[in-house]
C-alpha cells in the first residue's frame, strides 16, 4: 500500500492523474506535461515533493562522519549553505547522489533520493563512528518546489525579503511564509531559478493553498513529476537509476565536482584512484532522425556499439527529442554522429554539448 | 466530444470509418488522444504495407511513453496521412478528423463496436 504526501488530498481534487512512485502515490501531471514543463521556463510551478527523505546528521563528530560518507568536502563549508554529494560504496559506484545542508557545525540536514532512503538511511547508519547521531525525519516534514522566473515574486508575497535566500545553494531557517515556519533554500531540480521550502508535514497543505493564492496572478501552475523529469532533463540533471547507480562511478557520469579525490580518507577513496581515468563517459544526444529514444536504447557508431541511453524524451522548450547516455570515452566528441536502437530501428542523433538547455 | 455514430470502434482504441466495401480509414479515438496526452511523434507504416488485425501498425507517443496503435482490421496500406509526420498535435485537436492511414482490400472485423458499445467501453475502463 503506497504512502500519501501531506498534499494526497489537493492532488486527487485537482484532477490530477496520480501513480505510485518510490512507495508513495504522486502526482505525475495536473493538466499537461508540456503545459506545466513551460510553466516553469517561463512564468513559475510548484512541485510537491515531500516524497523525498530528510536526514538530520548530529553531534561533535558529524563533520567527520559525512567526510567519510560523501565524496564531496565539506571542511571550509559555512551555516547556511548547501552542497551537493555524491555518496559511493566502496567499489566507487554511487549508492546515491544528495543535498547537504549546513545548519550549524554540528548539525547537517541530507536530503536524499525518496526510492534510496531506507538503503540510504542503514548504510549511513552502519558507518557512523564517535559523537554522532542519525534521525530520519523524511515522515515529519513536507518539501514543495517553487520554480521558475518569477519564483522570487510569488515567494515576496508571502515573506519577508529576509527570509529569501539571496544565492544560489545557500539557505534560511526559521523563515515565516504564509505564516508558516519553513526552512527556504534557493535550489531545485528544473536548470531554473527557485527555491525549495521545507515545513512540518500537518502545516504543508496551508503552504501550498497560499503559494497556489500568490501565484494565481503570476501564471503559477501546480507541477508533477512528469514535468519535473523533463524539466531535469533538459537541464541535463543526472537521476539516479538513470545517469548513475551502484555500479556507475561519479566520475564516469560527469560529477567530478562533487568529489574531492585529495581530501582525506571516504567511502569510495580508494576504489575510485584505482579505477583510473574514467572509460565512458555522459553525453549528450540530439535526434537527428525520426523518434523520440527514451531510456537503455543500445548507441552506436555504425555498427560499432559504444553505450546505452539513460534517459530521453521530447524536451517541451527546445522542441526537439533529446537523450542522455553513458558511452566509451574514446567515441565522446560532440559533434559525433550515432544511432540510437529504438524497438529495432535505428533513429540517428548527434552528440551535444550539456546542458541542453542553461537559463539566460 | 460526441463519439461519431457513422463509425466503428476496437477495444485498443482505434476508430475506422468504412468508406466502401473494400476501403476503410482508421485513426485514434478522442478517448485515446486524452489518455496519452498531447502527442509529439508518429509513426506510420509505408503504403503497400500489410495490415494484420491486432498487430501494430503503427505508434505514436506522448511525453510519457510511447503506445502502439493496433490494426482493427486486415487489409493493406492505401495512403498515409502525411501530416500528421510533422503535426501529430492534429490528432489532438482533431482526432475524428486526423485519420492515420487509409486501407484497402480490406476483411471486415465482426468484433468492432458501435458508437454506443464503445462509449459503454470506455465508461467501464474508468
Amino acid at each position: 500500500m503506497e504512502k500519501k504526501t501531506p498534499l494526497y488530498d489537493f492532488h486527487v481534487d485537482s484532477g490530477a492523474k496520480m501513480t505510485p512512485f518510490a512507495g508513495y502515490l504522486m502526482p505525475i501531471q495536473y493538466t499537461d506535461i508540456i503545459e506545466e514543463h513551460m510553466a516553469v521556463r517561463t512564468k513559475v510551478g510548484i512541485f510537491d515533493v515531500s516524497h523525498m527523505g530528510e536526514v538530520l546528521i548530529s553531534g561533535s563528530d558529524a563533520l567527520g562522519n559525512i567526510n567519510d560518507l560523501f565524496t564531496n568536502d565539506f571542511t571550509s563549508m559555512s551555516d547556511g549553505r548547501v552542497r551537493y554529494s555524491p555518496m559511493c560504496n566502496p567499489d566507487g559506484g554511487v549508492i546515491d547522489d544528495l543535498l547537504i545542508y549546513r545548519l550549524s557545525r554540528d548539525e547537517y540536514l541530507v536530503v536524499v533520493n525518496a526510492s534510496n532512503r531506507e538503503k540510504d538511511v542503514a548504510w549511513m547508519q552502519s558507518h557512523l563512528f564517535g559523537q554522532v547521531k542519525l534521525q530520519d525525519i523524511s515522515d515529519a516534514v513536507a518539501q514543495i518546489a517553487l520554480q521558475g522566473p518569477r519564483a522570487r515574486t510569488v515567494l515576496a508575497k508571502l515573506t519577508r525579503a529576509d527570509s529569501i535566500p539571496e544565492k544560489y545553494y545557500t539557505f534560511k531557517t526559521d523563515c515565516a511564509v504564509a505564516g508558516i515556519n519553513c526552512l527556504v533554500s534557493q535550489t531545485g531540480y528544473t536548470g531554473e531559478h527557485g527555491y525549495e521550502l521545507y515545513c512540518a508535514a500537518a502545516d504543508a497543505p496551508t503552504l501550498w493553498k497560499a503559494l497556489l493564492e500568490a501565484g494565481k496572478d503570476e501564471g503559477l501552475l501546480p507541477c508533477g513529476l512528469g514535468a519535473r523529469d523533463t524539466l531535469r532533463l533538459e537541464a541535463a540533471m543526472p537521476l539516479y537509476g538513470h545517469e548513475m547507480d551502484d555500479t556507475v562511478s561519479p566520475l564516469e557520469t560527469g560529477l567530478d565536482f562533487g568529489v574531492k579525490l585529495q581530501k582525506n580518507d571516504f567511502i569510495g577513496k580508494d576504489a575510485l584512484l584505482a579505477r583510473g581515468e574514467p572509460r565512458i563517459t555522459r553525453v549528450g544526444l540530439k535526434v537527428t532522425g525520426r523518434g523520440i529514444v527514451r531510456e537503455h536504447c543500445p548507441v552506436f557508431i555504425n555498427d560499432e556499439k559504444i553505450g546505452d541511453t539513460t534517459s530521453g524524451t521530447f524536451l517541451p522548450y527546445l522542441n526537439g527529442a533529446y537523450a542522455m547516455a553513458l558511452i566509451d570515452k574514446s567515441h565522446s566528441a560532440l559533434g559525433t554522429v550515432v544511432s540510437a536502437e529504438v524497438r529495432g530501428r535505428r533513429v540517428d542523433a548527434e552528440i551535444v554539448a550539456l546542458p541542453f538547455y542553461k537559463k539566460a | 466530444m460526441d463519439t461519431p455514430k457513422n463509425l466503428k470502434y476496437a477495444k485498443t482504441h482505434e476508430w475506422v470509418e468504412f468508406l466502401d466495401d473494400s476501403s476503410a480509414r482508421i485513426g485514434l479515438t478522442d478517448y485515446a488522444q486524452k489518455k496519452l496526452g498531447k502527442l509529439v511523434f508518429v509513426n506510420l507504416p509505408l503504403v503497400g504495407d500489410e495490415l494484420s488485425l491486432g498487430q501494430p501498425l503503427g505508434d505514436v507517443e506522448s511525453v510519457k511513453a510511447v503506445s502502439d496503435v493496433i490494426s482493427p482490421l486486415e487489409g493493406n496500406v492505401a495512403e498515409i496521412n502525411e501530416a500528421l509526420l510533422d503535426a501529430p498535435g492534429l490528432i489532438n485537436d482533431d482526432p475524428y478528423g486526423a485519420w492515420l492511414v487509409k486501407a484497402d482490400d480490406i476483411t471486415n472485423n465482426d468484433d468492432l463496436l458501435s458508437a454506443e458499445e464503445y462509449d459503454a467501453f470506455c465508461e467501464s475502463e474508468e
